[in-house]
This record gives structure tokens, sequence and C-alpha cells, in this order.
């Protein structure tokens, strides 16, 4: 009984912090009527309701805690959410499913961590997609878009989760892929096909560009300057004008294109219906795309797994680990980090290519630092370094906020309660085991404590 | 000679708001090895504060007190944000792997931006000039060189706060405990400090100086809407790097040196570019002084 008194009188504070620091916001509205002169109003109910919430997200959080203090990961998400009442909502709908939590958690970890049935599922989940019976096209055209985000997270894994480099202006390259495609198809009416080598090419020669300059900074020094290059990419984009087209974008950005079989609703000869001789559909189209981004994406997959396995991942994985044990023993660092800028930015030009005639349309907007942030957040949401985790991180931080268009002006909202909730539930990422790229005898699974991944 | 003068004057002005920012940067990089990405939105949240505070007292006192009160009431509840945001999104993820942190925060910033969207609205509030004229400095060729109360208000508050900062900083047992736990946290834990409640500080204090600078940048330009945080944070964040992250002197230093390359980039060649001009002479200081310009050498040991 004394316990509970505590906890209620904790409680009343932290509603009344609550208070305070929601006070001005959602207690009072500023509008200006359309006149210039701003007035006040006041929105009491809102206020007490946030509050309200807060004081009783928080009392459960305590009554939770002591029921079950002893049992520290499970109470863990609670105990931390609690702690103030910024999450009230989360918190709410967390504190009802509770008793189911902790068994789900635990089942999903151990499910996840089991990458050698979770991987060929997903595979074939991704793979038979267009094919399901009863689904909806749009759901395929979530599917390109997720799995865009899944090319870029593995093509960021590289930089980030193998070699370590903190790079905040990842989006950079997706830019340079995205405008190589554009402004060739435009002024010499090259083809999907044909661009999608160069862009590759000329994004991995921006990223040793951009590479050379930062060689020799670490950690946070590295993430600004990636961060300021990310910048200028963009801001370079939106202000030359007569090259880009600047603010306006490019648009006419032809689709690709299925051996010369245009996609066309027309039909007719020398289109894709036409040529099989089945009724044009737009779903055609975008399967088409889903395959295409599925082919780049396992390529990207593939080859960051093979290369874990040859000299050059594992100089990445060593210069992860420790930088100076690995100059110690003679890795050359400079190309060990050029190439893990290299081969990172080329899998961002390759999907900035794709994006580009997806979208037929790009213009600087789609290039900000909010999606270099949102790549990066896959990536260590998935648990960086793990390809597997990446499609998770993919599905839930894309496809999740994709399904709830209906809230709008919420769905960021909910976006950023979601970063900071699942990196304060699970700091490692979905993902927090990992097993050695190479191993004498048989590998052993190591918790991700273990590694220090991300360190610059 | 008059229109340099005249960039001098704005260059410094923006300098000055980038150093407050950038102090709050350095402050938390320097003693939990962060970067803080919501620091810039809590810049933000003081400015709307100041508005609130400012419309709701129109007409009601006169505008130093108004101001007055909006500082001190938008630094009070800048700092409760700030302590709010260590304990609810960076407490839990100290010790934890290094990217950890750097994701709750940008979540953070997000979170903040939309949190001001969704409750105050998406559209740009202005005020009217609350301290409007100033005095001409120079007249040459008929361009006039204006130095505005407001830009030598700015400067002044800025200087006052620092002041006050620095003392904090350097000569009482808070500041002390702050330094101790910057140079190493678990010695400072050993001899009796509470970390815990340092980091807290260090937050609320920096959290102060950003609101500060936000209301500052609602007086001198009168505009503001909920995503000012993001571009100010940003040049703030360059600031510190520039003038050497964990060193005070270093971030008002950079966000000088910000404010000038911006004012003289934007009088001189183009408005375009000027963010570009920024990040060009970061990279290039770097690449020379990969510590920035006041930064310390770590020794690195193995």
């Amino acid at each position: 009984m004394k316990h509970s008194i505590a906890n209620f009188k904790d409680a009343a504070a932290v509603a009344f912090v609550a208070l305070l620091l929601f006070g001005p916001f959602l207690g009072l509205e500023l509008d200006d009527n359309n006149t210039g002169n701003l007035t006040l109003s006041t929105r009491p109910g809102l206020l007490a309701i946030a509050v309200g919430l807060t004081f009783v997200a928080r009392l459960l959080a305590l009554f939770w805690q002591d029921q079950f203090g002893k049992q520290e990961r499970s109470t863990r998400f609670i105990k931390l959410s609690g702690q103030y009442g910024l999450f009230t909502a989360p918190l709410i709908l967390a504190a009802a499913k509770v008793p189911f939590l902790a068994p789900a958690a635990k089942f999903m970890a151990a499910l996840m961590t089991s990458g050698r049935f979770m991987a060929p599922l997903l595979l074939i989940v991704a793979v038979t997609m267009p094919f399901w019976p009863g689904l909806d096209e749009s759901y395929v055209d979530l599917g390109v878009l997720i799995m865009t985000y899944v090319m870029l997270g593995w093509g960021l894994n590289i930089v980030v989760g193998l070699a370590g480099l903190l790079d905040l202006g990842y989006v950079a390259f997706y830019a340079v892929g995205a405008y190589t495609f554009a402004l060739l198809s435009e002024n010499y009416g090259f083809s999907f096909w044909e661009c999608l080598p160069i862009c590759g090419i000329l994004a991995a020669a921006w990223g040793i560009f951009l590479g050379f300059p930062v060689l020799r900074l670490r950690g946070d020094y590295l993430a600004i300057v990636t961060l300021a290059f990310g910048e200028i990419i963009r801001l370079v984009i939106t202000n030359w004008v007569a090259f880009t087209g600047g603010p306006n974008g490019i648009i006419g950005i032809p689709h690709p294109t299925l051996f010369g079989l245009k996609f066309s609703m027309l039909g007719g000869p020398g289109t894709f219906a036409g040529f099989f001789g089945i009724t044009p559909d737009p779903s055609q189209r975008t399967d088409y795309l889903y395959y295409i981004i599925l082919l780049l994406a396992l390529l990207t997959n593939w080859v960051t797994l093979r290369l874990r396995r040859q000299p050059l991942g594992r100089a990445w994985e060593a210069l992860r680990e420790d930088e100076i044990a690995c100059r110690s023993l003679g890795i050359n660092l400079r190309n060990t980090k050029l190439t893990a800028f290299a081969i990172g930015a080329m899998f961002g030009g390759f999907a900035g290519c794709f994006f580009s005639t997806r979208e037929g349309f790009i213009d600087p907007t789609s290039f900000t630092f909010i999606e270099s942030a949102t790549v990066l957040a896959i990536v260590v949401l998935g648990g960086a370094g793990s390809q597997l985790g990446v499609c998770f991180a993919a599905i839930v931080m894309i496809g999740v906020p994709a399904l709830l268009q209906e809230l709008a002006v919420y769905r960021m909202l909910i976006f950023g309660i979601a970063l900071v909730t699942i990196m304060v539930v699970r700091p490692r990422g979905f993902i927090s085991t990992r097993k050695p790229s190479v191993s004498l005898g048989k590998p052993k699974i190591i918790g991700a404590d273990m590694v220090s991944e991300g360190r610059g | 000679m008059a229109y340099a003068l005249q960039q001098l004057v704005n260059g410094v002005t923006l300098g000055m708001i980038y150093g407050l920012i950038a102090v709050g940067y350095t402050m938390v990089y320097g003693i939990i090895g962060m970067i803080n990405f919501a620091h810039g939105d809590v810049f933000m949240v003081g400015a709307y504060v100041a508005i609130i505070v400012l419309t709701a007292l129109a007409g009601i006192t006169s505008v130093p007190l108004g101001i007055l009160v909006a500082l001190l009431l938008s630094a009070a509840l800048c700092g409760l944000y700030g302590f709010s945001i260590e304990r609810v999104a960076y407490r839990p993820l100290r010790g934890s792997f290094r990217l950890a942190p750097l994701i709750s925060a940008i979540g953070m910033s997000i979170l903040l931006e939309n949190y001001v969207q969704t409750s105050q609205g998406a559209l740009e509030r202005a005020i009217p000039a609350v301290i409007p004229g100033g005095i001409t400095l120079m007249q040459q060729n008929g361009f006039v060189v204006q130095l505005s109360w407001m830009q030598m208000a700015i400067v002044v508050v800025t200087l006052v706060t620092l002041t006050i900062f620095t003392y904090i900083v350097t000569k009482t047992p808070l500041g002390r405990a702050m330094r101790a736990v910057e140079q190493d946290a678990k010695m400072a834990a050993l001899l009796g400090i509470d970390t815990n409640r340092t980091i807290s500080y260090t937050f609320i204090i920096g959290s102060a100086l950003a609101a500060v600078a936000g209301v500052m940048f609602l007086l001198y330009y009168g505009v503001i809407d909920f995503y000012i945080g993001f571009n100010a944070g940003i040049k703030a964040f360059t600031a510190a790097v520039l003038g050497g992250i964990g060193s005070l002197p270093g971030a008002v230093l950079g966000g000088l040196l910000i404010g000038l390359i911006e004012a003289f980039w934007s009088g001189y060649a183009t408005v375009a570019y000027k963010d570009v001009a920024v990040y060009s002479i970061l990279a290039i200081v770097l690449m020379f002084m990969p510590t920035g310009l006041l930064g310390r050498h770590d020794v690195e040991k193995v």
C-alpha cells in the first residue's frame, strides 16, 4: 500500500512535468486568422487528455514494474519508455498487450536469429508475392518501395555495418544515380538498361571522390562531413537550374523495357502485351518493376555476402573492430575505406537509377537528409551488419507508415516515436546476434555487443 | 568597404545565434560523446514558446519586459524539454552501442518537428518587428550601413548569456563536476560526483542556451515555422565541428565563422550557394585539421 502511494506521487510528478511540457503546445493554439495578427486560443480538453494519459501510463508502468520488476528483460520496455510522458499513446497500447509482449518478443527473436529458416522463407514470399491471388496491385507497388529501401539499406550496410564508417549522406549517391539516368535519357535518349551500369559506375566514382577527403576523419567528424556532402549535392541539384531543372525536377523519364518491349496501356506491336497477345494491364508494369528491384536487391545481398568471405570484406570487418590494429597488421586503410565507400555508393546509384525509372519524375525533394536518416535508421534498427535485419527494419519503417496513409499528418510523428521506442527497447537492433564471417570449425553465434559496429 | 562592413555586422549577428546553439551540441558531445540531433529542434521549440508568450503578452506589458519574460520562460521550458529528452531517449541507451543514441536522437528530432507541426500548424508564424530602428554606422556612395537595435540586442544578450555560462562552467561546483565527468565519467562517479545529475544539468543548460538562440532568431527574422530547427541545427553542428567538437570556445568561434562565411558569400557571390560554401569550407578545414580548429588531438591508445 505504501508502495502504491509512492507510485501515485511519482506519476503525479511526471504528469506535472507533462503539463509543463505540453502546456504551451497542446493547451494553446496560435492562429493568425489570415489577418497577419496572431491570436491565442486555449485547448484545455486536449491538454487534459494528454496529461491524463501520461499519468495513467506512468502509473501502469510503475505498477507493472512492481509486479514483475525482477524480470529485467521483459520490463525494460515499460520501464524505460514509461519514464516520461512523451510517449503516452504507444505506452497505453503496450500496457494493454503487456502479458503477450514478452513471449511474443522471445519467439520473434528466436525466429529472427535463425536466418537459416527465415531468409529462404522471406525470399519465397518476396518472389511469389505478385502472384498471390486477390492481392491488390497497390501492395505490389508498396513492395517495390520497401524493396528499394531494402536495397539502399543493404548498400549502406556495407559502409556502416561492415566497414564501420558512419555515413550520414548516403542519399547523395542515390541522387547521383537518379539524376544520371534522368539526364542521360532526357538528353541522349538512353534506356534504363543502358544506364544502369553507368549510374553504378558514376555513383562509385563519386563515392571515391567524396571518400578521399574523409580518409583521415573519424567518428563524428566523418558523420558531419558525409552529411555536408549529401547537402552539397542536393543544393547543387536544386540551384543548378540549367542543368538539372532545379526545383522543377525532370519529367518524362522512360520506364524500363523488357528486351525492347514497352509496357504500354495501348497494346499493339512492340509492347509487352501485344507481343504475348494478352490484354494490357497496369499491373504488368508494376510486377516487372517489382522483379527488377528484387533482382537488384538480391544482387546487392549476394555481392555483400560473397565479399564478406573474401579478403576485402574481412579487411572491412577488421577495420570496423579496430582501426589501429588493422593498420598494424598491414591492411591498406585507404584502399579498404575507399572500396567500402565505392561499393556502397555503387548500389546506391543502382537504386537511384531504379527510383527515377519507377517514378518517371524526380526532383530534389526526394533526396533530403531525412532519406539518409531513414536508410541509416533501417540499417541500425535491423542490427548493423545484419542482412536479414535490414529486411525486417525496412518492412517495419517503410511498410507500416505507408499503410497508415489515412493518418496523414500524424504519420511522421508516429515514425519519430517508433524510432525512439524501438531504439530504447532494442538498442542493438532487431537482430542482435552475429555469426562470424569466417571461422575455424563450426561458427559460433555471439551477441552483438561483442562486436563494435559503427565505430568510425 | 561600406558593403563589407554591413556584411560583417550581419555575419556577426547570425554567427552569435549559431554559436549559442553550437555550445549545446559541443557540451553534450563533450560529456557523453553523442550527437544530439534533436538540439536544433529544441531551438525551434524555444522560438515557438517565445512567440506564444509574446502573443499572450502583446499589449499587456511593455516590450522589453515582454522579451525578458519570453527569454526566461523559453529558457526554463526548453531546459525541461532537454531534461525530458535525455531521460526518455538517451539515458536508456547510455553505454550501448554508438549508433543507437544517434538514431534515437534523429527519431527525437522528427518527433519534435512533427509534434510542433501537428499542434501549432504547418504554416509560418510571423510577428511584427518588436524593436524597430537602429543607428547608421557609415554612409558611402549612397550605401547606408545599418546597425539595428535588434542586432545590438542580439550581440549583447548572447554575450551576457555566454558570460553566465562561462561562469557556471569555470567557477561553480556544477561546472567542475561537468568538466570532471567530461574527462572521465567513471572516475568522477568514483569520486562522488552524481554523473546522472551532472549530465541532466548539461542537457538543461545546453537546451536553455538553444532557447535563447531561438528567441533571438524569432525577434531577428520575425518569421518561424516548425522546420527552422533542422537548418539551424545542422549549421550549428557544423560550427561545433569546425571549432573542434568538445571545445566550448571552439563552438562560439565556429559559429561566428559560419555566420561570417554565410554573410560574405551571400553578399559577394550567390545567395543560393551560401550553404554549399559553408559545407565546403568545413570539409576543407577538416581535411587539414581532422579535429577542427580548436579541437584536442586524441592520443590513440591500443
